[in-house]
């Protein structure tokens, strides 16, 4: 139907920027997540007065446009620090951070979407804290959570773009490249839209399906 | 024995109990009626260690609540507590509810946890409703539920706080026969509640709160019959 001078070779070349993207998106929103989890059940227990130095180090990494904090961090962790780092440490670091303080407000209004009176009918049947947080409150507040979660995660997925600027050929970046050659920017960022649709779909799913399932209660 | 000495609590400016002396004996049933505001259901939640006492002290079994040493989760589980609010837990079915602090807190054994609760919940009248989720059940139901999942502990004491103001009428009769029958079988148990007919029925005494104190304590005939406090006279004649 068209001509175009796209190889196999290059398809392959997406793949692989595919591949970096969904790596760092991966490592980003688990660590993310783990981080978020411990700094918002650590914010929810200690209050806002004895919590606010760490509120405010999430707001900085929350307020900052990603682009700035990957440079920034890079100069820093680089040139002064003299940490013998590579791009991509460096993106994993500053994206998993920036995934905690988004993360770490979802399980924050997770939790506290639990109802005080249903954690003290758990305490007073003898339940630990930690039973109670195990049993109760997470598959709880889990379900509050879940669709902010989903919506974070395939937000950091497309933000992970832009770890370029730290030398990561991720996939939008791969692109650019194939683009700076081939001057078929509409079919490559054709493949690439759908390079991103394949790997945020089964996550958007995902939600989808846990949802349904957790509908009786 | 549950004893009670000279206990004081306040929230903020606010004192809620200003002093209360009340010992419970094994197989006794208690009733505490008053105004809301009076201090009985916070009398309650102090009795489990939910809240903290100001001054005084509460002795389970000998045990004090709230001295340092003691272990709340573990004398919790001497203590079964029934709030006012239904409080499901609303991802687990009615028979994963009364399971959960079995094994959890007693550590049984998931088939003797099992076994319990389905043995609690067919005592309560729940027993077809064991894989049901706690949305589809009624009030009474879910209220009904509560009670089996406290009884599953094997409490030695049951405190009851105000388990049917928050049902529909029709659904009260159902949550007051199961107390009933608890009460006929010998539980020990202290009853904060508004149905008058109820604590005269069930109670071997029932005890007036007013403003924090408690201002008459007496077998239900004479409390009812002969009351001597004024302020229980008017809270009676208001009630009936």
């Amino acid at each position: 139907m068209f001509d175009t001078a796209l190889t196999s070779a290059d398809f392959a070349f997406l793949a692989r920027g595919a591949g970096v993207t969904i790596l760092v998106t991966l490592i980003a929103v688990i660590a993310g997540t783990v981080l978020g989890i411990v700094f918002g059940v650590f914010r929810y227990q200690v209050g806002p007065l004895w919590a606010a130095p760490l509120t405010f180090v999430l707001d900085v990494f929350r307020s900052i446009p990603l682009l700035i904090q990957l440079v920034l961090a890079n100069a820093f962790l680089g040139t002064i620090l003299r940490l013998n780092l590579s791009g991509f440490t460096v993106a994993c670091i500053i994206l998993s951070l920036y995934t905690a303080a988004f993360c770490s407000e979802i399980v924050r209004g997770g939790i506290e979407a639990v109802p005080m009176t249903t954690r003290r009918a758990a305490r007073s049947l003898g339940m630990s804290w930690g039973q109670d947080m195990w049993s109760i409150v997470l598959p709880l507040a889990t379900r509050v959570a879940l669709p902010s979660w989903i919506g974070l995660a395939l937000g950091v997925m497309k933000d992970s773009a832009l770890v370029y600027i730290v030398q990561v050929t991720e996939l939008l970046k791969s692109t650019q490249i194939l683009i700076t050659r081939l001057q078929e920017p509409l079919l490559l960022l054709l493949i690439c839209g759908a390079f991103y649709f394949v790997i945020s779909f089964p996550l958007a799913r995902l939600g989808g399906y846990l949802e349904k399932r957790w509908s009786h209660d | 024995m549950i004893e009670i000495e000279n206990v004081r609590k306040s929230f903020g400016t606010l004192e809620v109990l200003k002093g209360i002396d009340l010992t419970v004996q094994k197989g006794e049933v208690v009733t505490v009626i008053g105004g809301s505001g009076s201090g009985k259901s916070t009398l309650l939640t102090c009795i489990n260690g939910l809240e903290p006492i100001d001054s005084g002290r509460i002795l389970v079994d000998g045990t004090e609540v709230h001295a340092k040493a003691t272990d709340l989760n573990r004398l919790r589980r001497k203590i079964g507590i029934v709030f006012q609010q239904f409080n499901a837990f609303p991802h687990l079915t009615v028979l994963e509810n009364v399971m959960l602090a079995q094994v959890k807190v007693l550590k049984r054994p998931k088939a003797e946890a099992e076994a319990e609760a389905v043995k609690q919940l067919n005592h309560v009248g729940l027993g077809d409703k064991l894989a049901v989720y706690p949305s589809r059940l009624s009030g009474g139901q879910q209220q009904r539920m509560a009670i089996a999942r406290a009884l599953a502990m094997s409490p030695g004491y049951m405190l009851f706080d105000e388990v049917t103001s928050a049902l529909d009428p029709q659904l009260v009769g159902e949550v007051l026969d199961t107390l009933r029958m608890l009460a006929r079988e010998g539980m020990t148990m202290i009853c904060v509640t508004h149905e008058m007919k109820f604590a005269r029925e069930v109670s071997d005494r029932v005890a007036f709160f007013h403003k924090g104190v408690m201002a008459e304590i007496a077998p239900p005939d004479h409390l009812f019959g002969a009351p001597r406090d004024p302020e229980l006279q008017k809270f009676l004649s208001a009630t009936h």
